[in-house]
């Protein structure tokens, strides 16, 4: 045990959500470049991982992230009729309803998942998705009850950080 | 059953087909049974103790059963939904198969029974109920009495469905979690499943690992997760996977919700007839999205 700061976010005052966006390439990345340089001003808890489509994006990567301690997602890609591919979100968004409903079913809470079509043109809108997703997951807390399902050995909400450290030692 | 036995005993001889796939009676009760020669065919049976979905046989992932030639396979309705899913995806050729199908009123919750028993709503398999596919139309041969309808179980599985999703959300998580760490990654689920057709599955997969594989309850909630995904639209609700589990995970209830959900979505009931595409894989324009901002 190091004395580093915890930066989990687990503390009792300070919780700092962490989420993850899935984002497809050609749409909602440069949407979020945009509001990035057009300085929108907009909440920083959200890392973005760049994908060709949101075809691309396998449902496994949400549980991924909730199992490596992200306690909301966001996935989000071009508006229906927009796909560079031109049916990669159709195929996506079938997909994701039957995930949303089958995760609802299971007890995960939904406005932990945020799904989205945000354009390139749309920085406005990915600045309010990001808030509004942030806004929510902040209300719900931590998700303490998927890092409860950790085994022992793997450290109960440890930072993505401390777990690579773990991995080395 | 006499009419069972005719047809593959004269398949059998004509060399239609070099093997029959269908149930005899064993010592512990109905078992599949494989059938090669014309005075065999005696063995077979057809009763409410053939529950075992034989499909499973026709899965590219056994093709030792494929090498025996071809396949004279004993299929119920909902045996029948499979061999169309498999013919939908292309994992099958139609001439590659006949099919002798039953007419059916209903299978036990139980195959290893001395005897066949009468269904009543204590013993009878709870998926039997409601079914639409009693006697299959995809089939070679359809044989048999026109049966009565199965009795409605004690408690239906729509009806254990319908009871958790009125919990609130806190309260599923612990059931499917507490049920969920139970699992022990045996994957007999998966074995036994005539639609888990991956020659690989990704719970195999170690670089990336995206399924953890020692069982403990976060990765045995990532692979039923993925389990059930998988077979989103695709499932024909034989229950196979759920009397497989040796620890007695009711994975019949979530495969019943997603059955649930692509009806209420995209309208789609899994049937045998294999033209009929399924729901993931395919899409319309104006899908609904109100889950999506």
């Amino acid at each position: 045990m190091s004395d580093a700061v915890d930066t989990s976010g687990a503390a009792a005052d300070g919780f700092e959500p962490r989420i993850t966006a899935f984002v497809c390439n050609w749409c909602t990345y440069t949407g979020a470049d945009l509001a990035g340089t057009s300085r929108l001003h907009m909440a920083s808890n959200v890392r973005i991982i760049r994908l060709p489509c949101t075809g691309r994006i396998d449902p496994l990567f949400i549980v991924k992230s909730f199992e490596r301690g992200a306690d909301g997602v966001i996935v989000s890609g071009c508006h229906p009729a927009d796909c560079h591919y031109t049916s990669g979100n159709y195929h996506a968004r079938r997909r994701f309803a039957v995930f949303h409903d089958l995760m609802e079913f299971v007890g995960v809470d939904p406005r932990r998942m945020t799904f989205s079509w945000v354009s390139a043109s749309e920085g406005a809108k990915w600045r309010d998705v990001v808030d509004e997703a942030v806004a929510n997951v902040r209300a719900l807390g931590p998700f303490e009850a998927y890092r409860a399902l950790a085994p022992e050995d793997a450290g109960v909400a440890a930072p993505a950080g401390a777990r690579v450290e773990a991995e080395a030692s | 059953m006499s009419e069972v036995r005719e047809v593959a005993r004269k398949l059998l001889t004509d060399g239609t087909v070099r093997v029959i796939v269908g149930w005899e009676d064993a010592r512990r009760g109905a078992r599949p049974v494989f059938v090669t020669d014309p005075a065999d065919t005696e063995r077979l049976i057809f009763d409410t103790r053939c529950v075992h979905n034989l499909v499973t046989y026709l899965n590219p992932r056994r093709d030792n059963v494929a090498e025996l030639g071809k396949i004279g396979l004993v299929v119920k309705g909902c045996d029948a939904k499979a061999v169309a899913g498999l013919l939908r995806e292309a994992q099958l050729t139609r001439d590659d198969v006949v099919l002798i199908g039953v007419r059916c009123g209903g299978v036990l919750e139980e195959a290893e029974l001395p005897k066949a028993a009468s269904l009543s709503p204590e013993n009878v398999a709870p998926r039997c109920y409601g079914c639409d596919n009693r006697e299959p139309e995809l089939v070679d041969h359809l044989l048999g009495e026109s049966q009565p309808e199965p009795p409605r179980p004690v408690m239906t599985i729509d009806e254990r469905v319908a009871a958790l999703d009125a919990q609130p959300l806190e309260e599923r998580w612990a059931f499917w979690t507490e049920q969920f760490s139970k699992c022990v990654r045996c994957y007999a689920c998966r074995q036994v499943c005539p639609l888990c057709v991956c020659e690989r599955c990704v719970a195999e997969k170690s670089r990336p690992q995206w399924i953890e594989a020692p069982p403990h309850p976060r990765g045995n909630l990532s692979w039923n997760i993925t389990r059930a995904l998988h077979l989103a639209g695709r499932c024909v609700d034989c229950g196979e996977c759920e009397r497989f589990c040796p620890v007695g995970i009711p994975l019949s209830l979530v495969n019943r919700k997603l059955q649930h959900i692509v009806a209420e979505r995209y309208g789609y009931t899994v049937s045998d007839d294999p033209e009929s595409p399924a729901p993931i894989g395919d899409y319309r324009l104006d899908d609904k999205q109100e889950f999506i901002k």
